[in-house]
C-alpha cells in the first residue's frame, strides 16, 4: 500500500472531469424538474447524447461538432417525452422509464460499427493567469472547454431562475400549473422547452463519458450517471448550487476510490466501487434534511379544462 | 365597460345566452346568481380566458376582444380570483411580478409593494413566503398585484368567501378608495346584504341569461333573492303522507372543518324522520361538506352527537353505517361519490358491497355486482354504453343518476345528498327528484343539501339553512316565502361575529 502516490492536486483535477457529466444530466435534470415534469428518462438520453456525439465527432473529426450532435440527440429523445407527457397526458413515470429502456436499446444500434475506435481528442484550454497559480493551477487550468462550459451552466442555470422573467415563469409553472395557466402563462409550452433543454443537457454529459472521459464507445457505458443526477436533483433540493457541490462530491469519492484501488489498500474492490454512490447518497440526504420541498406540481399532469 | 349579447356555449351547457350589461367607471358593479349561472364564465371571458362564441365587448370606448389575460391586463383589466391563483412556495413580490406585464427589478418592485399597501392600509411584506400567510393576507396579494398595474376595471370573484368579517371591512375600505380614483368594480358575491352595502348597481344572472338589474341600496334581499332564481314555483308533486319516528338525530354537533379552508360545524342540532325530506340550504362553503362528511363518516365527531335509530353513531366508520342504513351521495361526482376510471360495476361494488352482499369472504361477487350496476342503468334511465364502462366516461347528469340510483336502490334507510342535481339537466335533475320524492313516500328519511332554492322548495318538507357552520331554525317549507328563505340564507337574523379559525 502506497498513499504518497496519491496526489491532491492531481486528484482535483481528475475529480473536475469524474464530476461534469453527472453536473451536465443534473442540472439539466433541475431544470426539467423545476418546471414540475419528472423525467426519469435521464440515463436514456445520455447514453443516446454519447452515442450521437461519438458517431458525429469520428466521420467529422470534430469533437465540438460532436457535442453538438449530443444535445441534438438527447433533446430529440426528450422531445419523445415530451409528446408523450405533454400532449398525450401520459404517466410521467412511466415514460421516463421506457425513455431509459429506449436510448438503451437506440444508442446499442446506431453505436454497432463504432466498439474499438478512437474518437478525436478534445483540446485542452490553457489558461495563462489561472495555470500560473501556484497550488491550485493544476486543479484548475489545462481542462477541455466542455468542463468550464458545464460550470458556467450551472451558474447560469441558478441565476437565470433566481434573477429572470423567464426563471419566475418556469418556477411557477412547475409551482402551481393551474394558477400559472390562469394568468395566461403557456404551461404546456414552458414544459416543453424545459424537457428539451434537460434532453440537451443529457445528451452534453453523455458525449463527455463517450469523446472524453473514456474515450471510446462500448455499450450501456454510462454505467447508472444518469441515475445519480436524478437522485442529486431531489437530494440537492432542487438548487443548482447543492447540485454542483453534490456532483464534486461523487467525481471525488470516485476518483479517490479508483486512486485507493490503485494503491493496494486493504478495501475489497467492490466497497470501494460502491462507495461513490453510497457517499452521495448519504452526504445528500444529510444536507437535504432542511425540507425543501420540491416544486409542488411536480409530476402531476396539466390539462387546461380544468 | 359595456357588454352586449356575449354568448359562451359548452358541451350540454349554455353558460351565457346573449348577456348585457354596462358598468361605469368609479361604480362598484354587483354580479348575482346561484351556482352555475354563468357569472365565472362572464368574467372569464372579460378576462381572455374564455372566448366567446358570439359578441362583443367595448371598453373605454374601444372594441375589446382579449385573446388571452395578457392583452385583457395591458387594456386595464385586473381579476381576483375565487380560489388564489398564487404560487406558495414563492415570496409575495414573486408572485406580484407574475401577475403584472412588465414587473420593475426585484427591489423596485418590493418598494411598490410597500408604497401601494401602506396607501390602501394593506400591511404586508414583499419578502415573505405566500404559503405561510393566512386568507386574509393572500388575498392582499392577489389584490395589490392588481392596484399595481392600475386597473381601469377591477374584477373581484368572491372575494370575502375566505375573509373573516374584520378582514372584510378592510377590503370594502380598499375598494371604496379605489372606487374614488374612478376605477370600476365587478363584484360577484352570494352575500346580498355585502352587496347592498357596497354596490351601486346589481346585474342578476340565472341560467345563462341577465334577467335584470337593481339598484341593491334601494332593493331588499327580498327580491334580489327573487330574482336570483326567478319567481315562478312549481307546484310540488308529492303524495302526502305522514311522517314516521325519528331516525336520525343530530345533537349540538360541532366540529373543526378537516379542510384548512373549510368551516367548522357549529352547534347543529336537527330531527329527521321516516318519510321526510329536509332541504338544508346555504350559500357552498358554509358547512355543507363538512355537514356531510359528518353523517357519512368520512368525519368523525363526539359519538352523541349523532343519533342513529337509538344508537349512537358519531365514531363509526362508513362502511358500519351504510351497513346499518344511513347512505350518503356527497356533491362531487368525479373523485368523491365516484372513482372517475373505474367501471360503473366497481363503483357499484365500492358503496353496495355492505348491503347488496356483493361480497363473500373477502372475494367479490362480479355477477352480482354487475347485475346490481345493471340495475341501477335500467330503473334510473342511465344513458351508457354498458356497466363496465369508466364512470369518467358518462356525462354529468348521467353519473349523477348513477351515484344517486346507487343509493336509492340499496333500500337506505336515511339518505343523505349533497347537490343531487348539480350540473345536470332539467330532465335528469327531474328524474332525480322524482325518485327521491318516491323514497320518501315509502318511508326513507332524506337529508338533502343543496344550493339550488327551487329544488329544496319543490321536494322538502322543512328546510333549514347553513350559514357560517350554523344551521338556522327548521321551518315547514309551505309556510315560508322567498324572504324568509332569502334572509335565512343570507345571515341576516344575525351578524354574529364568526370565529373562524385561521
Amino acid at each position: 500500500m502506497d498513499l504518497s502516490s496519491i496526489k491532491p492536486a492531481l486528484l482535483l483535477a481528475s475529480l473536475m472531469i469524474a464530476a461534469t457529466p453527472v453536473i451536465y444530466a443534473a442540472i439539466g435534470e433541475l431544470v426539467v424538474e423545476r418546471a414540475g415534469v419528472l423525467n426519469l428518462g435521464v440515463e436514456g438520453m445520455m447514453i443516446t447524447g454519447a452515442i450521437c456525439g461519438f458517431i458525429a465527432a469520428v466521420n467529422t473529426d470534430s469533437p465540438m461538432l460532436g457535442f453538438m450532435a449530443a444535445a441534438v440527440g438527447g433533446a430529440l429523445l426528450s422531445l419523445l417525452f415530451a409528446l408523450l407527457t405533454q400532449y398525450a397526458l401520459a404517466n410521467q413515470v412511466a415514460s421516463g422509464l421506457a425513455l431509459t429502456l429506449f436510448g438503451l436499446g437506440v444508442s446499442s444500434l446506431l453505436g454497432q460499427g463504432y466498439v474499438g475506435i478512437k474518437p478525436p481528442s478534445t483540446p485542452k484550454l490553457d489558461i495563462p493567469v489561472l495555470s500560473d497559480l501556484p497550488g491550485i493551477g493544476t486543479v484548475l487550468s489545462a481542462h477541455d472547454i466542455m468542463i468550464y462550459l458545464g460550470l458556467l451552466l450551472v451558474a447560469a442555470v441558478w441565476a437565470v431562475l433566481k434573477y429572470t422573467r423567464i426563471g419566475l415563469i418556469l418556477r411557477a409553472v412547475g409551482e402551481n400549473h393551474d394558477a400559472a395557466h390562469a394568468l395566461g402563462y403557456k404551461v404546456v409550452r414552458v414544459r416543453v422547452l424545459a424537457i428539451m433543454f434537460g434532453g440537451a443537457c443529457a445528451g452534453l454529459g453523455g458525449a463527455y463519458i463517450s469523446l472524453v472521459r473514456v474515450p471510446q464507445w462500448t455499450e450501456g457505458m454510462t454505467a447508472g450517471v444518469g441515475w445519480i443526477a436524478l437522485a442529486l436533483v431531489v437530494f440537492a433540493s432542487w438548487r443548482a448550487g447543492r447540485v454542483l457541490l453534490g456532483a464534486w462530491l461523487f467525481g471525488g469519492v470516485t476518483v479517490l476510490q479508483l486512486n485507493l484501488q490503485a494503491a493496494g489498500v486493504a478495501i475489497p474492490v467492490e466497497y470501494l466501487s460502491m462507495s461513490p454512490y453510497l457517499i452521495t447518497i448519504v452526504v445528500l440526504v444529510i444536507m437535504s434534511s432542511d425540507k425543501n420541498k420540491a416544486p409542488a406540481s411536480l409530476g402531476k399532469i396539466f390539462h387546461a379544462s380544468s | 365597460m359595456a357588454i352586449s349579447n356575449l354568448t359562451k356555449t359548452y358541451p350540454g351547457v349554455v353558460a351565457n345566452d346573449s348577456v348585457s350589461m354596462e358598468l361605469r367607471a368609479g361604480e362598484v358593479h354587483a354580479l348575482l346568481g346561484e351556482n352555475g349561472a354563468g357569472k365565472s364564465t362572464l368574467v372569464k371571458m372579460i378576462y381572455g380566458l374564455v372566448k366567446p362564441d358570439s359578441g362583443s365587448m367595448k371598453f373605454q370606448g374601444q372594441s375589446f376582444t382579449p385573446a388571452n389575460p395578457h392583452t385583457a391586463r395591458q387594456a386595464g383589466v385586473a381579476m381576483v380570483f375565487q380560489h388564489f391563483s398564487l404560487f406558495d412556495a414563492m415570496s409575495v413580490a414573486e408572485n406580484i411580478a407574475l401577475g403584472m406585464e412588465n414587473p420593475p427589478p426585484m427591489r423596485d418592485l418590493s418598494d411598490q409593494i410597500k408604497a401601494v399597501s401602506e396607501t390602501y392600509g394593506l400591511p404586508l411584506q414583499p419578502d415573505h413566503i405566500v404559503g405561510d400567510l393566512s386568507a386574509g393576507e393572500r388575498q392582499r396579494v392577489e389584490i395589490i398585484r392588481c392596484l399595481l398595474q392600475d386597473p381601469k376595471l377591477l374584477i373581484m370573484d368572491e372575494p370575502t368567501s375566505v375573509l373573516t368579517p374584520q378582514e372584510v371591512g378592510v377590503l370594502f375600505e380598499t375598494l371604496r378608495k379605489l372606487t374614488a380614483q374612478g376605477v370600476g368594480i365587478l363584484y360577484i358575491s352570494h352575500k346580498l346584504d355585502e352587496i347592498r352595502e357596497l354596490c351601486q348597481h346589481a346585474t342578476v344572472l340565472r341560467r345563462g341569461q341577465n334577467v335584470g338589474s337593481c339598484v341593491p341600496s334601494e332593493t331588499s334581499a327580498r327580491e334580489m333573492a327573487e330574482m336570483m332564481v326567478g319567481s315562478s314555483f312549481q307546484t310540488p308533486e308529492r303524495s302526502r303522507h305522514a311522517l314516521g319516528d325519528v331516525v336520525l338525530k343530530i345533537d349540538k354537533l360541532s366540529a373543526p372543518s378537516p379542510n384548512e379552508f373549510g368551516t367548522p360545524l357549529r352547534e347543529i342540532s336537527l330531527e329527521l324522520h321516516a318519510g321526510e325530506i329536509l332541504g338544508i340550504g346555504g350559500v357552498a362553503g358554509n358547512g355543507q361538506d363538512e355537514l356531510l362528511a359528518a353523517l357519512s363518516g368520512e368525519m368523525r365527531t363526539v359519538a352523541d352527537a349523532v343519533v342513529f335509530e337509538g344508537e349512537v353513531i358519531g365514531r363509526l366508520a362508513p362502511a358500519a353505517r351504510r351497513k346499518m342504513g344511513l347512505l350518503t351521495a356527497p356533491e362531487e361526482r368525479l373523485g368523491h361519490a365516484a372513482a372517475p376510471d373505474m367501471s360503473l360495476t366497481e363503483n357499484a361494488l365500492l358503496t353496495g358491497a355492505e348491503r347488496e352482499n356483493l361480497t363473500s369472504r373477502g372475494f367479490l361477487k362480479w355477477g352480482a355486482a354487475q347485475k346490481f350496476a345493471q340495475s341501477v342503468i335500467e330503473s334510473f334511465d342511465v344513458r351508457t354504453p354498458g356497466t363496465e364502462t369508466a364512470a369518467r366516461a358518462l356525462s354529468g347528469g348521467n353519473l349523477q343518476k348513477f351515484v344517486i340510483g346507487r343509493e336509492v336502490l340499496q333500500r337506505p334507510k336515511v339518505l343523505v345528498v349533497n347537490q343531487p342535481t348539480w350540473g345536470v339537466d332539467a330532465a335528469a335533475a327531474a328524474a332525480i327528484r322524482q325518485a327521491l320524492l318516491d323514497l320518501a313516500t315509502e318511508g326513507v328519511a332524506i337529508l338533502c343539501i343543496s344550493q339550488d332554492l327551487d329544488e329544496l322548495i319543490e321536494i322538502s318538507d322543512h328546510f333549514a339553512a347553513l350559514n357560517e357552520g350554523r344551521l338556522s331554525d327548521i321551518r315547514e317549507t309551505e309556510s315560508l316565502n322567498m324572504e324568509q328563505i332569502g334572509l335565512m340564507m343570507g345571515g341576516a337574523h344575525g351578524m354574529e361575529v364568526a370565529h373562524v379559525e385561521a
